[in-house]
């Protein structure tokens, strides 16, 4: 019987199988950042070990960063110590680390595609839940706690349980408008924030076909939302190009052997996933979320819903609980909700192609009065080429806060946060009570209706922007 | 990691499905370098309401948590689990975990125990009635006892055997280091490198 792509990199990683033992699996790539990371190299001193493979390691600087004043030392003491400590770690143990400042500094999962070090086929973790971005190079990809970054560092392995495999088949022609953001919000609304535990998902399908790198990977990074650990796309033409030519691709003669056996990860057309889904493409829309967890969303033409129609009872809690914390009647249209905060950024959402997304809707338009609109990079990179392409006039034009790279308002380690009672339309990827600042609400939605939203000042889609551009000079 | 073999211990019923490790512990926690004193951090918004069922008195001193179903999702914070352990938590029940919170848990000697939603529901009942009553989570046996409810939990051998004796992974993993350098030996040259060497 065939096998599936997860099944091949799987295989092709096993150091050691044992009857009644976990594999133990190599892995190919470990990213390292400030914030799971520090108990790990203190496990690594206890026990007198060092880094096995330092040429497979490298760290950035992302969560605890400030994105203004980024030349001056950092306010938060605690922050401070947090970044010093991976500072020194990295230093006493040879690690590669992109500091604050540094041209290749940013999300880490950003970081790694951009330089060139994720690759089709091979396994990549990081101490951090959204690693499953890197999936969509084909790449298996997943997050992992700090006993195992500790495991990954001394050993350059993991004794692991074979997951189950799940194919989302996704057919047909996204329609005008719609974006990977709103392909897997939806996906999440059908199977659930379990749907995917146990499982690597497979999205798979011509309209996966069809998207860019940057979109696969919007796609990947949030399989974790749905209960997955890992989420994967075979790798194509479209991936061999975005990798050609980067820092750390392979060159020559290494090259042509990377691309031939690239190109054997794809599921066999006998091999049998374990679940499957299916998927239309055309009959999908702009998607936002209504609630506090990424599986309570909608289409952005759709009402609050009314918990009372759910049928599970523990659905139906959640759902009273969500609109409670959310501040929402239910009946009310997703349309009508203003928002004070709009955050463009992320590991979701902080690729180039977000930012040209957000900054086309934007040019020659306003960011609506009384609405904070805050652009953050997902890397310094991203940042440099947006401001070549002089995206970062747009923005600020258009009364928008051009920051420096980092996870920013995803989570609110630095100071970017919302306030109590705020609400955001943001294009990061979770909703939970409390994530972006305490007792902030979110809607999760994608870059190009965070950038309507914020000129109109409501939950909105480009759309609805039929005439509100403002002529170039007014 | 502390060996597991079987706890016995007053229960908290947590009501709520789908509860995301920003609850369990808010990123601002993590922040700090090591992995202790995370206790006050634990469920911290939702302790600011004086009812919240940690909050009562007739909780104190409880160690076994009874959970809702799809506990621990979202981010892979370990301090999660260290959260639960600080504040004095041995076992968490619940019908479905994230894996990566599982996985945590493992670990860490903090026994994650998955029961039928049924089951759950039924101890939730029994600890909310009689906030004394105690439930034996028993990893010997793989068994949850409690007054009138008796069930079985699945658990891998090999995550119980390391449970049951405390071991820790990385001194297992080094005892087949000849494994992992024949494997290097064999990786191609195209694999990327972070650094040249």
């Amino acid at each position: 019987m065939g096998r599936t792509l997860a099944e091949k990199v799987w295989d092709d990683h096993v150091v050691r199988r044992a009857e009644g033992e976990p594999d133990l699996l190599f892995i190919d790539l470990h990213l390292l950042h400030e914030v799971t990371s520090p108990q790990a190299f203190d496990g690594l001193r206890a026990n007198g070990r060092r880094v096995r493979r330092l040429d497979l390691t490298i760290a950035t600087e992302d969560h605890n960063t400030p994105t203004l004043d980024i030349d001056k030392p950092i306010a938060d003491p605690v922050s401070r110590v947090q970044l010093e400590t991976l500072r020194k770690n990295c230093a006493e143990f040879g690690v590669r680390l992109h500091p604050l400042g540094d041209v290749e500094q940013g999300v880490v999962h950003v970081v790694g595609p951009q330089l060139g070090l994720t690759q089709p086929g091979t396994t990549v973790v990081c101490g951090d839940s959204h690693t499953s971005t890197h999936g969509a190079f084909g790449a298996l990809a997943f997050g992992i706690g700090t006993s195992q970054v500790e495991h990954v560092l001394a050993t350059q392995t993991l004794p692991l349980a074979r997951p189950k495999t799940m194919a989302i088949t996704v057919d047909g022609e996204l329609p005008e408008g719609v974006t990977a953001k709103d392909l897997i919000l939806a996906i999440i609304a059908r199977i659930g924030t379990g749907g995917g535990q146990g499982y690597i998902l497979e999205y798979r399908g011509s309209a996966i076909e069809k998207l860019s790198m940057e979109a696969r990977m919007t796609i990947c990074n949030m399989s974790i939302e749905a209960g997955a650990r890992a989420g994967m796309i075979a790798p194509d033409e479209t991936t061999f190009a975005y990798l050609k030519g980067r820092a750390h691709a392979p060159e020559g003669e290494d090259w042509d052997a990377a691309v031939a056996y690239w190109k054997t990860l794809r599921t066999d057309d006998d091999a049998v996933f374990d679940a499957e889904v299916h998927i239309d493409a055309a009959a999908l829309s702009p998607f936002v979320t209504w609630g506090t967890n990424p599986g309570q969303g909608a289409p952005l033409s759709a009402d609050v819903p009314d918990p009372a129609s759910y049928e599970d009872a523990s659905e139906r809690l959640a759902a009273e609980k969500a609109l409670e914390y959310m501040g929402l009647e239910a009946g009310q249209p997703l349309r009508s909700i203003k928002v004070d905060t709009v955050f463009v950024g992320s590991c979701t959402n902080g690729r180039i192609e977000d930012l040209r997304a957000a900054a086309d809707i934007l040019k020659d338009r306003k960011v609506a009065d009384g609405v904070r609109m805050l652009v953050v990079p997902g890397s310094a990179r991203v940042g440099l080429q947006a401001v070549s392409e002089g995206l970062d006039v747009v923005f600020k034009d258009a009364g928008a806060e051009w920051r420096h790279a980092g996870c920013s308002m995803c989570l609110g380690m630095n100071p970017d946060q919302l306030a109590p009672g705020e609400r955001s339309a943001s294009t990061s990827n979770r909703n939970f009570e409390g994530r972006q600042g305490k007792g902030g609400r979110t809607h999760l939605v994608s870059p190009q209706v965070a950038a309507a939203t914020a000129v109109l000042g409501h939950l909105a889609s480009p759309a609805d922007l039929s005439d509100a551009r403002t002529p170039a000079g007014v | 990691m502390e060996a597991f073999t079987t706890h016995t211990g007053r229960a908290v019923p947590l009501r709520r499905s789908n509860v995301d490790t920003d609850q369990i512990i808010p990123a601002h926690w993590l922040k700090k370098v090591t992995r202790d004193g995370f206790e006050d951090g634990l469920f911290e918004a939702w302790r600011k309401d004086e009812n919240f069922v940690l909050n009562r008195p007739e909780r104190q001193g409880a160690t076994v948590l009874v959970a809702g179903p799809d506990f621990g999702t979202g981010s892979s914070r370990e301090h999660a689990v260290w959260a639960l352990q600080n504040y004095g938590f041995k076992a968490v029940i619940s019908s479905r975990f994230a894996d990566i919170f599982r996985g945590n848990s493992l670990k860490n000697g903090l026994l994650t125990v998955v029961l039928d939603q049924k089951i759950v529901e039924a101890l939730q009942e029994l600890a909310e009635n009689d906030p004394q009553a105690e439930i034996t989570v028993d990893l010997e046996n793989r068994e949850v006892r409690a007054e009138g409810i008796t069930a079985s939990f699945e658990l891998d051998e090999n995550s119980r055997w390391r449970l049951l004796n405390g071991l820790d992974d990385i001194s297992i993993t080094l005892r087949n280091e000849d494994d992992i350098a024949a494997y290097e030996a064999k990786r191609p040259s195209y694999k990327p490198r972070t650094l040249q060497v």
